[in-house]
């Protein structure tokens, strides 16, 4: 297809604004889909998607309008995704920008809409859920207009629900959008701007053409890595895949690779061709860091292999996740892993105990440090067991953190962002009851409990975004944990010593409450070096015993107390104490706090 | 295991009628049935005849429990009497109430050694709350009809933990207890099993006052070893010489047989429990059949953990050579450090601080179970 008949575009928009029902209206009303094949968030393939109403994994789909070819690269809205989203963006000329028309520009709509402007995307701003009783269509196009410097007239406002508007926006994006650069007549070169992998057919790269076309058989090669192979299939997605012939200069599609080993292909490579290779490659990815770390360890220690293979077979599809093994005196086999965030800790998780069916334990996230040794070295630290206890300084990671929030609330936020060590930046009224409220922030401070607080002092009302900025110096300390004296590894935590007292303090009382007594006095200490800031003394059990024993009795107690031996073998050892593993569950999560 | 040669020496009769039932109680009884009575004891005497090829006569010991035994119809409870074999030590179970000069004349007659009274309280009200029709004084009058019998072996039953038992009153118990002079004490705590009528009733005030009752077992421990008597078995206590031999018969692992609903027997790595019905266990006799029974096979291995389980209960060592197998060393090791047991003649032995932990202290000494190993 001519180059001028394409558009490449992305919806992006805050959770829960639309984004997912306008690309199901979009395949609708293209007949890309029919009404039979047709059902809620079509493009949301994984239950968990589904159920949590979020897009994980981008997706591309090609559909056709007025002669057109328009290809949508449904992308993840969230800030833990950001990555993906911007990946996405590099394979697109416009990005339609959906705000709900009830609830008005909000933190996600604010980072995306930067993020396309950063990448010179044509943005089509659009209002939606006009068909709401509370909506505010005309200020809310307005505050659109505002943020992405338009005019508030060409802003859309649709009902993605009902299809009100719909074929307007599918007009927009063909007028709009400009058609796609490029070459097609100088040697190909194409973008993976994602991949993902298939269990019998390996590695499937979906590429965006920038120069050229692939031809069928032709032979491949990854630029970057050097990596070449003979393209099994070339398609399209519709939204499942459609094998094609050719894959033409501006087109969005896919390769099938044919690779057995995701590490062959990295997203961000240029594929070209070998019998006429580019010159030079598209300008790459950055790296993506993991910012966000825990210990996953599995529950019975006979699911370790499991475990193992369970993180592989997720790495082939998902590759920001990070693992590398670890062993803890206290909870056994497991692995540290690395997140992009929290919500992908949660979701990696999650899909672990579904998909895979395991029990786990997960240490409180933390993130990762830079401490500087006396001798000048730099470590880069993620487990607080591994925290050294002489430094010269430390560093950790810092975000500019931005919350929209009703003006009734900047005071609430402004004190949760005092509490937990935050820089004041700015605060702008986005209309005359909404504000917006910049701060830099330690990471480590929204990991720990941050959203749960935000949530509920704010109502619910606060949305929030963050970017990772940089390493400050901070005034950190290693708190551990002794169980009778023993260092409880799983526990350890780094903190703002300012907290260190608090967060010791509310650590040893939990566990106080939580483990059962024992057989001897188990002093419970937080101690930051060879420092004790927090005791506590589970006093021991005086008395256990099967009151009475006779000859009808016999059978029935010694079966107790085999079952009461089994029961033992699901205990964690630390030193000499037991603890159960609810114990350690309820422990690990004050010391973390689940969120979703 | 007891060698085949030596056969049964000790031998349980079960005789499961009460006037009226406990709300605490969890064993096999039955209200009243003062007609059934008779025909029990022919069931008894019946399944006596079937098993009593498996005793060694004359026999070590022979046990009445309950139920309440003398709460039994007089002509029947001396009808079986009579017909039992005759053992050194014939220990009946009786509610104080129960014991009138003339029904002790009639344990004596019947060479009734020792009598385990059902006292459990003192406190009149305490013993309300355990639905015990028993007064104070009916325990003195019965200890004396006993006396004057010449029945001197006498045991009491007492129970602490109680609903509303304060420790004033545990030590009031103890003290009138001891004015008795009994040759032997068994003290339980409360064990409110769920489901009964009692747990339902007390259960959430019992857990309340769990933590300031936590001390009564030491208590009744310090006091009746100070009065001088010896604590033999976890929740037993004797004057010297004057142990319930036939309990000590099932905490050494020897063989037994059980006869009467609810009863078991454990002979030659077979152990059997009587079905808990009584019509079934009297048409089971009409028709001569023997009564339903379940059976559960003790293999060496089994018979070694139990021999461990049941040593630890008593203040005298288990040999190692009895629990090889079943004993895991490290946690010996590991519980020798933290003072629960020790190492003595040859044998392992729990020390004081052990006894009050005696189940946990099991539960770590037991060997992972080949089960559990091979799982």
């Amino acid at each position: 297809m001519s180059l001028d008949r394409i558009r490449n575009f992305s919806i992006v928009a805050h959770i829960d604004h639309g984004k997912s029902t306008l690309a199901d209206r979009i395949l609708e009303v293209t007949d890309t889909l029919t009404a039979r094949e047709m059902r809620d968030q079509v493009l949301d393939t994984m239950d968990l998607e589904r159920e949590r109403g979020i897009t994980i994994k981008a997706q591309a789909v090609r559909v056709e309008w007025k002669g057109h070819q328009l290809n949508l690269i449904d992308t993840p809205g969230h800030v833990d995704f950001t990555y993906e989203v911007s990946r996405a963006l590099q394979a697109c000329e416009g990005a339609i920008l959906v705000v709900d028309a009830a609830q008005g520009i909000e933190a996600q709509t604010l980072a995306n809409a930067y993020l396309a402007i950063e990448n010179n995307l044509e943005i089509v701003p659009v209002v939606n859920k006009i068909d709401l009783p509370q909506a505010d269509p005309d200020a809310t196009a307005a505050e659109v207009a505002e943020l992405v410097g338009d005019d508030p007239e060409r802003v859309l406002r649709i009902s993605a629900k009902t299809g009100e508007g719909v074929e307007a926006v599918l007009d927009a994006i063909v007028e709009r959008i400009p058609a796609p650069g490029g070459d097609p007549e100088a040697p190909a070169r194409a973008l993976v701007f994602d991949s993902s992998y298939d269990q019998y057919r390996g590695v499937v790269a979906f590429v965006r053409m920038v120069d050229g076309s692939f031809l069928p058989r032709g032979r491949l090669r990854a630029m970057a890595q050097g990596t070449r192979f003979e393209p099994e299939e070339l398609g399209f997605f519709s939204p499942d895949r459609v094998p094609t012939a050719f894959l033409e200069a501006g087109e969005v599609g896919y390769v099938m690779t044919g690779l057995k080993d995701v590490s062959r292909l990295r997203v961000g490579d240029t594929l070209t061709s070998e019998e006429r290779p580019a010159a030079d490659a598209l300008p790459g990815y950055k790296d993506v860091k993991p910012t966000v770390f825990a210990g996953l360890f599995p529950t019975d220690s006979d699911d370790y292999p499991e475990l193992r293979d369970a993180l592989e077979r997720l790495k082939l599809s998902d590759a920001s996740l990070f693992y590398e093994p670890e062993t803890s005196r206290a909870l056994g086999f497991g692995f540290r892993c690395g997140f992009l965030g929290l919500l992908h800790m949660e979701i990696v998780r999650e899909r672990l105990e579904r998909e895979f069916d395991l029990d786990l334990l997960v240490t409180a996230p933390n993130v990762a440090y830079r401490v500087i040794t006396h001798g000048s070295e730099e470590l880069e630290v993620h487990n607080p067991a591994e925290f050294p206890r002489e430094f010269e300084r430390v560093e950790e990671p810092f975000i500019r953190a931005t919350t929209i929030v009703p003006k009734e609330y900047v005071g609430t936020v402004m004190e949760l962002n005092n509490e937990r060590r935050g820089q004041f930046d700015h605060m702008e009224y986005l209309s005359e009851n909404r504000v917006l409220l910049t701060y830099d922030l330690p990471l480590a401070e929204i990991v720990y409990d941050y959203y749960d607080q935000l949530k509920s002092r704010t109502k619910g009302y606060a949305s929030f975004d963050y970017d990772v900025t940089g390493f400050q110096e901070g005034d950190l300390v290693r708190v551990d944990i002794l169980l009778a004296g023993d260092s409880v590894d799983a526990l350890s935590l780094i903190v703002h010593r300012e907290f260190a007292y608090d967060r010791g303090r509310a650590l040893v009382e939990r566990l106080r409450q939580e483990i059962p007594r024992q057989m001897f006095d188990v002093p419970i200490q937080a101690a930051i070096g060879s420092r004790i800031i927090a005791r506590e003394t589970i006093k021991a059990r005086r008395k256990d015993v099967l009151a009475k024993c006779y000859g009808g009795d016999i059978s029935r107690k010694r079966k107790l107390l085999e079952r009461q031996k089994k029961g033992k073998k699901r205990m964690k050892q630390v030193g000499t104490v037991e603890i159960p593993q609810e114990a350690f569950l309820a422990v690990l999560n004050l010391n973390g706090e689940r969120r979703s | 295991m007891t060698a085949l040669a030596e056969g049964v020496r000790h031998l349980y009769v079960h005789l499961p009628f009460c006037a009226h039932r406990c709300g605490y109680c969890d064993f096999v009884t039955l209200v009243g049935r003062p007609e059934q009575h008779a025909r029990y004891v022919d069931a008894l005497l019946g399944e006596l005849e079937l098993e009593r090829c498996v005793l060694s006569e004359p026999l070590e010991t022979v046990f009445l429990g309950g139920g309440t035994p003398t709460f039994t119809a007089p002509e029947a409870l001396q009808r079986l009497l009579g017909a039992l074999p005759g053992a050194s030590e014939v220990t009946i179970e009786a509610n104080p109430e129960t014991v009138t000069a003339e029904l002790a004349n009639v344990l004596a007659e019947n060479e009734i050694t020792r009598v385990s009274l059902g006292v459990q309280s003192f406190q009149p009200r305490l013993l309300d709350v355990l639905e015990r029709r028993a007064q104070p004084d009916d325990v003195r009058r019965a200890i004396y009809h006993l006396r004057d019998a010449q029945i001197d072996n006498i045991s009491l039953d007492l129970i602490y933990g109680i609903p509303g038992q304060e420790p004033s009153d545990l030590e009031r118990d103890l003290d009138e207890a001891l004015a008795l002079e009994p040759d032997h004490l068994s003290c339980y705590e409360l064990e409110p099993k769920p489901g009964t009528r009692f747990t339902h009733a007390y259960g959430d005030e019992l857990a309340r006052q769990a933590e300031a009752m936590e001390g009564y077992f030491e208590r009744v421990v310090e006091r009746l070893v100070t009065a001088g008597y010896r604590w033999y078995e976890t929740a037993n206590f004797c004057r010297p010489g004057r142990q319930s031999r036939h309990n000590l018969g099932y905490w050494l692992g020897r063989d037994y047989l059980g006869l009467g609903i609810g009863a078991v027997s454990t002979v030659e790595g077979l152990r059997w429990r009587n079905a808990p019905s009584l019509g079934g266990y009297l048409s089971a006799h009409e028709d001569a059949r023997p009564p339903a029974r379940e059976l559960e096979l003790i293999d060496d291995d089994t018979h070694r953990r139990e021999r461990l389980m049941l040593g630890l209960r008593l203040d005298e060592p288990v040999p190692f050579s009895d629990v090889a197998g079943a004993l895991n060393e490290k946690a010996l090791e590991r519980l020798e450090r933290l003072g629960l047991a020790e190492r003595r003649r040859g044998g392992l032995v729990l020390t004081r601080r052990g006894r009050f932990l005696g189940g946990a202290v099991t539960v770590e000494l037991l060997e992972e179970s080949l089960e559990i190993a091979t799982l």
